[in-house]
């Protein structure tokens, strides 16, 4: 445990001093099958830490650990020890609704509720109470849309439906409703793979404004959109974390045969 | 570069234009005709089954919805109707309206005094027709002892007739000058001509037509080895030399009876029915009393025919004769049958309406929503949604399945055994007929349910949760909603099936006999499938009308709510 602390060469940037997630030897099974293979990995406070790898690596199964979005999924069985800000997330006596509102969660497809784009950013605040008027909740939702960049874009339409927005527009609808409730670490589950490349560079351009503020872990197959977007990359392969670094390391210089492999598009 | 375009659209050509290609394209064009034929024709099939069933269904029920009565000058008497002349409504009530309306009747018909006669008329009558008036007496006392105009409900066999289950009438002018020797009772009438050479004729062919039959039967009979049917045979040959010799005599005077069309000579304001005739005169009874004896010239009188014979219909000759004198008196008037939709059952098919069944299948209805909508919703929600996956779930979700296929008679025997024999429930109530529909709709409805929570996208779910809403609000707040328009289709689908049930109600007793409209969930009253059932068995010709009338009813009761299904979905469908 602590030799895979070392191993992460800390304070690439000041202000992701400390640690914001740790995981310490994490196993996912899927009944029989084992997903993932004795993870460790610090993730810094700030900034986006992008993981990668080939289909089926087991990148995005690790990525909903952090967020226990894998309690939904009756035969997943995680082992391991996750903690955010020190706090052991797979405590019986924690309340996974609490974390979720601090882990929030952007997911592949865009998908905002079949509600108006006002209701889809609002909806979140309202159900944890974070709003004590309606000025406020107004305060909020406009805030987060202006934050997600969209706020432009709708303003003069915030009461329609958000299912009639192009797709690039909702997923970032998806970024508002997920910072609304002030998280602390965003979960991005390959948010770009149902989008055009224009609306893609428009997230990503997203993502790197938002870094500053929130704690940001990207997956992504595309190790182009890894070396764009994120300061630190991980390299899953076949459940196991291949490789973590600063991510100009990973692409340049990578210590592992697969990691090399891999961004040289040998295999994936 | 030009090379190149050209290799390759002549490979493209070699490619398409290969017989064994364009054979296999021709294949495939063939098969895809092929397909949407078969389609269309089946559509056609299915359209025309759909409509020779609701024309048919239509047509038979049309005439339940419209009903003939008299409209009358009448006088209410006070000794009919109040006789201590008191005003008390209650007396008032319990008046004799028949006996008003019979009265006004009769006196339609000046010279018809026999007693048969009489009670002939006052059948043409509905046992109901003083209804209307005691209604209007009881609540304006001051009508009694005035002349007003009133309408009187006619007898479902009048209404018939005049609905066209009767018979044609034909009618010519008389030729020659008559005489009738009397103006009522046995009358005969002389014609200085041949008036009536066409009825010999016709009665002669009819004649010859029964003996042919009645040979034909002989002949059969006497091949026979029994010697009781050979003497049966042996008759029949004589009866039908006796016809031959009838038919080939001189034309003198021939009998009727009622196998024949009647024959009538309408003259000085009466109508006679001639019951022997001869070429140049007839012998018959007056139906209508003639206004006098007086010679009537050719062209004022007539000789009308009823072409079906009177045994062959329901209403006789005298009532034909009533109901079109009355008709071209007009007298008669044809309604919307209000009664139908607001009356209850009746022994009377006049009387009888579908009120009573359509507010009990209403409450029925209501008893099963009530019960079915939130224990078939939750209990969908908790399978679908909470409940862990083990072999008890299993076990229930196959139940579930079973429950929605076991026949509905076995749910009327459970609520037999369970909700009148156990709870001690009042019999043929709407209550226990809502209960017992209930058991029958709920698996139709968690099943719906289920599969409309299941059709909703888990990323919705996945969005709710990654925003921190708990499992049961993400359940509450946006599956549910979503599946809304699902469940609603499903329930009211559920609800349609309920309301077309008959057997299970069989079973608790809502088949019995009602006359009043129920006024609660406890009081007794039947539904409209049932009602259809009862009709449906009834003898009266009228009561068929009645019970496809019932069946326009219920079918546009489905139809509403499966409107109300289609507009549902489309008010709370959302996409995404």
């Amino acid at each position: 445990m602590d030799t895979a602390a070392a191993t992460v060469p800390s304070n690439r940037r000041p202000a992701s001093n400390s640690a914001k997630v740790i995981a310490r030897k994490v196993n996912v099974h899927y009944g029989d099958k084992q997903a993932i293979k004795n993870v460790s990995v610090d993730i810094p406070d700030r900034g986006v830490m992008a993981f990668i790898g080939p289909s089926g690596c087991g990148k995005s199964t690790f990525l909903r650990c952090i967020n226990r979005m894998n309690d939904t999924i009756a035969s997943a069985r995680v082992t391991g020890r996750i903690e955010i800000d020190g706090q052991d997330i797979y405590d019986p006596e924690l309340d996974v609704v609490q974390l979720r509102a601090r882990v929030g969660m952007v997911f592949q497809k865009p998908n905002p509720f079949p509600k108006s784009i006002y209701e889809n950013v609002a909806y979140g605040p309202r159900i944890h109470g974070l709003s004590g008027s309606k000025a406020e909740l107004d305060r909020i939702v406009m805030d987060s849309l202006s934050k997600a960049g969209l706020l432009n874009e709708v303003n003069d339409r915030l009461n329609d439906t958000a299912t009639g927005l192009s797709g690039g527009q909702q997923q970032r609808l998806c970024i508002a409703r997920a910072i609304a409730v002030s998280p602390d670490v965003i979960l991005m589950d390959e948010p770009c793979s149902a989008l055009d490349p224009i609306a893609t560079a428009r997230i990503e351009e997203l993502i790197d404004e938002l870094r500053s503020n929130f704690c940001i872990i990207i997956v992504t197959h595309s190790f182009a959109q890894a070396a764009r977007v994120s300061q630190r990359t991980a390299f899953f392969h076949l459940g196991e974390l291949v490789e973590e670094g600063p991510t100009p390391q990973i692409f340049s210089t990578p210590r592992d045969k697969r990691t090399q492999d891999y961004i040289t598009g040998r295999f994936g | 570069m030009t090379d190149i375009l050209a290799s390759g659209s002549h490979l493209d050509a070699a490619r398409l234009s290969g017989d064994a290609t364009r054979a296999k394209i021709r294949a495939r064009y063939r098969s895809e005709v092929r397909f949407k034929a078969y389609g269309v024709v089946a559509i056609l099939v299915t359209g025309l089954f759909l409509s020779v069933l609701m024309i048919s269904i239509f047509a038979n029920g049309l005439p339940a919805f419209w009903q003939h009565s008299l409209n009358l000058e009448l006088s209410v008497a006070a000794e009919d109707v109040d006789p201590t002349g008191k005003r008390d409504p209650a007396e008032l009530r319990s008046g004799d309206y028949f006996a008003v309306a019979r009265k006004a009747l009769e006196a339609q018909f000046p010279g018809v005094e026999g007693r048969t006669e009489l009670k002939k008329l006052s059948q043409l009558l509905s046992t109901g027709a003083g209804d209307e008036l005691r209604r209007r007496v009881v609540s304006d006392p001051s009508l009694v002892g005035q002349t007003l105009q009133a309408t009187l409900l006619l007898d479902d066999n009048a209404d018939l007739y005049l609905k066209g289950a009767g018979t044609r009438i034909a009618s010519r002018a008389g030729h020659g000058i008559v005489t009738p020797s009397a103006a009522s009772g046995e009358v005969r009438i002389l014609s200085t001509s041949n008036d009536f050479a066409r009825e010999i004729t016709a009665v002669k062919a009819t004649l010859t037509d029964r003996a042919t039959t009645l040979r034909v039967e002989a002949g059969r009979l006497e091949r026979a080895n029994v010697p009781e049917t050979k003497q049966k045979g042996q008759q029949a040959r004589e009866e039908a030399a006796a016809l031959q010799a009838r038919i080939d005599g001189i034309a003198g005077i021939e009998q009727l009876d009622d196998r024949m069309p009647s024959l009538l000579i309408a003259i000085n304001g009466g109508l006679v029915k001639a019951e022997s005739v001869g070429p140049a005169e007839i012998i018959g009874t007056t139906l209508l009393p003639l206004t006098s004896t007086g010679d009537a010239k050719s062209g004022d009188w007539r000789i009308v025919s009823y072409i079906t014979p009177e045994s062959n219909r329901k209403a006789t000759d005298i009532e034909v004769a009533f109901l079109e004198r009355l008709k071209a008196n007009g007298k008669i008037e044809g309604g919307f049958n209000w009664l139908f939709l607001t009356g209850g059952d009746s022994r009377e098919p006049e009387l009888a309406g579908i009120r009573g069944a359509l507010i009990g299948s209403l409450l029925t209805l209501l008893v099963t929503l009530i019960l079915c909508l939130p224990i078939g919703v939750m209990a969908a929600v908790y399978l679908e949604e909470f409940a862990p996956r083990n072999k008890l779930t299993d076990i229930i979700e196959v139940n579930i399945n079973n429950l929605a296929a076991v026949p509905s008679i076995v749910f009327g025997l459970l609520g037999l055994a369970v909700f009148l024999n156990s709870l001690n429930l009042p019999r043929s109530a709407p209550l226990v007929g809502g209960l017992v529909l209930a058991l029958l709709v709920l698996p139709t409805i968690i099943i719906a349910a289920r599969a409309a929570m299941k059709a909703v996208p888990p990323s919705i779910k996945e969005a709710a949760l990654g925003v921190g809403a708990s499992h049961q609000q993400a359940v509450f707040h946006h599956v549910l909603p979503l599946a809304m328009p699902g469940i609603m289709t499903g329930t009211i689908i559920g609800m349609a099936h309920a309301l077309g049930e008959t057997a299970p109600l069989l079973m608790i007793g809502m088949v019995a006999f009602i006359v009043d409209v129920p006024q609660g969930l406890t009081d007794s009253a039947t539904v409209l499938p049932v009602q259809i059932y009862l009709w449906s068995d009834l003898p009266e010709p009228a009561f068929q009308a009645k019970t496809a009338g019932a069946i326009v009813v219920l079918l546009l009761f489905l139809f509403l709510m499966n409107g109300l299904a289609i507009w549902l979905r489309k008010r709370f469908e959302r996409r995404w």
